[in-house]
């Protein structure tokens, strides 16, 4: 008996859904909105990957203030992209700084639907008293103007890379939540879920391994574009004062140092308004171009 | 559908006292640091015991509550640590900036986003639908504070005709206002654009707009007669609900641009610590958002006669 039942309901080995999506993600190629998106994303991440080699200075060291860009140190080197009030080389910090975005930007979104899974799919297959309450708590912290949390959150319990991690995590479930209880609101009265059942799996080993994988498609492209929303976060509270603490590299603390100066010396600030816009353009332009692929079959 | 307006705002009322018990437990629970807050860092144990004493802070918390609750209620929140005044005094003239700023971007906002939705919506796939759809998605990309760099550089640093700031020293002058209202408008037209579009686009392929266009019906009363009643339904929901982005788009804006608003005012009460300022922004903001998303709501059933006659 339970052999046939698994003839017929070939269950999605966790792998197997892995390959897949790597498929699905291949297709990318087909969309050229994709194509772009992917190429501003391998851009920002090879920069990252290779700071210390093509940083031309040290990101934090004092070197000549107030120099345009184009401008050349006096001891050997061009600052292509000039440099801050205290003499840092502009170029040099928006490399570096792109290691900050990439390492806590996604690092927060895993958070984030780490959390927004697991209540997702506990609310969405258990129903119930579980649901009624996650789905309350959702709905109040969702009430919140997003930037009012942060910055209540990130006021009283300081500001670091754990703590914006913490908020992010907390002000964003709640969204991921709604859209992965919905989706295993329809997923949950399929028949391998049904068959699984049968066959005594138990409650959570169903939900990660029969229903989760089936949900992926609009989770990804989701994902991509929550992306852009922690990346545009975390240059929100950087530029606000709350972000990253000072001196590393960070785009959004970077253009909140230089704001004062912006009306007479606008390099300083432009060129990681630039760096941190065209990262967003990227994430977006993929999940666009992976909801045109998904829509398609 | 009275009942079910009266469950919204029934809702609204729960979500409220639930963000306000958040909020005080957040701020408050800890009466020495309240203490700490509004005496400064130099007082000593014998004036802090004084305060707490006056103020009522070593009743227990449930009646703490209560109390602040009911003055809360009746418009007394406190007085401000940073300004030194009471905090509606504050509150109110900051709030009506920003309504004045909030204006301005939606008057200008939404025929926009209206305009390229439906035109992007009406034959998807176009050339004038992609373009449409390529600079929207750029647009929303470019977070507030990026465009309000690139902005000022351009009209305040390159051409010289626009004020950098918005501070309104010398009076209320409309130029200051017009970089702050292009910077909220370029960031917020594109997601209420993309909806309009989608929610065209749907009604295009509906079977009864065919019906019209076969019976030899002018295009114009297709479209205007027939699909954008439908289709401007699910933007009027999103253009309620873009008032919630706005009041985070506000704080951006008005930080960058010295604008004197509500967001500016939230930020500093954040800053400096001034609680009972903290308190009554963020009951404001949420009051607003949860407000304007009961609107949404109610309006759309208002508005679709299939749940509507349901």
């Amino acid at each position: 008996m339970t052999d046939i039942v698994r003839t017929i309901t070939p269950a999605p080995t966790p792998g197997a859904a892995f390959m897949r999506a790597l498929k699905s993600f291949a297709l990318i190629r087909e969309s050229w909105v994709g194509m772009i998106g992917t190429g501003l994303v391998v851009f920002w991440i090879v920069v990252a990957l290779a700071a210390p080699v093509i940083a031309p200075f040290e990101p934090n060291a004092t070197l000549q203030p107030f120099a345009k860009p184009g401008v050349a140190f006096t001891k050997g080197g061009i600052f292509w992209l000039g440099t801050d009030h205290i003499g840092r080389d502009i170029l040099s910090r928006i490399i570096w700084g792109s290691r900050a975005v990439l390492l806590y930007a996604p690092l927060a979104t895993i958070c984030a639907y780490t959390v927004g899974i697991v209540m997702g799919l506990a609310a969405g297959y258990f129903r119930g008293w579980i649901d009624e309450l996650l789905s309350r708590l959702a709905d109040i912290i969702l009430s919140f103007p997003v930037l009012v949390l942060y910055i209540i959150i990130i006021a009283t319990i300081g500001a670091s890379a754990l703590n914006i991690i913490v908020a992010i995590t907390f002000a964003s479930a709640p969204g991921i939540f709604r859209i992965v209880r919905g989706l295993v609101l329809d997923l949950r009265n399929r028949d391998y879920v049904a068959a699984a059942q049968t066959r005594g799996e138990s409650s959570w080993q169903i939900m990660l391994v029969e229903i989760l994988p089936n949900a992926r498609g609009p989770l990804i492209v989701d994902a991509c574009l929550r992306l852009g929303y922690v990346i545009i976060t975390i240059g929100v509270l950087g530029f606000l004062g709350l972000g990253l603490p000072p001196p590393d590299p960070d785009w959004g603390g970077m253009i909140n140092e230089t704001r004062q100066m912006a009306l007479a010396f606008p390099h300083m600030s432009v060129f990681p308004c630039v760096a941190i816009s065209s990262l967003i353009l990227g994430f977006n332009l993929l999940a666009d171009g992976l909801r045109e692929i998904s829509l398609r079959d | 559908m009275i009942v079910f307006m009266c469950k919204r705002l029934g809702f609204m009322v729960v979500t409220m006292i639930v963000v306000s018990t958040l909020l005080f437990l957040l701020l408050e629970i800890d009466a020495e640091n309240v203490a700490v807050g509004v005496l400064g860092p130099y007082s000593n144990d014998e004036q802090r015991r004084l305060w707490l004493e006056a103020h009522g802070y070593f009743e227990p918390l449930w009646l703490r509550y209560g109390t602040w609750l009911m003055k809360f209620a009746s418009g007394d929140f406190g007085q401000s640590i940073r300004f030194n005044v009471p905090v509606a005094e504050v509150l109110w003239p900051r709030l009506w900036n920003t309504a004045i700023l909030g204006f301005w971007t939606f008057a200008l906002m939404i025929p926009l986003s209206l305009a390229l939705g439906i035109l992007a919506g009406m034959r998807e796939g176009s050339k004038l639908d992609r373009s449409i759809s390529v600079t929207s998605v750029t647009t929303t990309s470019i977070p507030e504070f990026a465009s309000a760099v690139f902005l000022s550089a351009i009209f305040v640093f390159w051409l010289k005709i626009l004020p950098g700031t918005s501070g309104m020293s010398s009076g209320f002058e409309f130029k200051q206002l017009i970089l702050p209202v292009m910077v909220l408008v370029i960031y917020d037209f594109g997601y209420v654009a993309r909806m309009t579009r989608a929610s065209m686009a749907e009604v295009m392929t509906q079977p009864y707009i065919r019906t019209a266009v076969l019976k030899g019906l002018p295009y114009r009363q297709v479209i205007l007669r027939h699909a954008l009643r439908n289709a401007l339904i699910a933007p009027f929901t999103v253009i309620m609900l873009q008032i919630n982005w706005l009041l985070s788009g506000v704080i951006v804006v008005e930080f960058f641009f010295a604008y004197k608003g509500f967001g500016a005012l939230l930020l500093e009460a954040s800053l400096n610590g001034d609680i009972f300022l903290i308190e009554a922004c963020a009951m404001v903001a949420v009051f607003v958002a949860v407000a304007t998303q009961t609107i949404a709501d109610v309006g759309y059933t208002y508005l679709n006669p299939r749940i509507r006659f349901a």
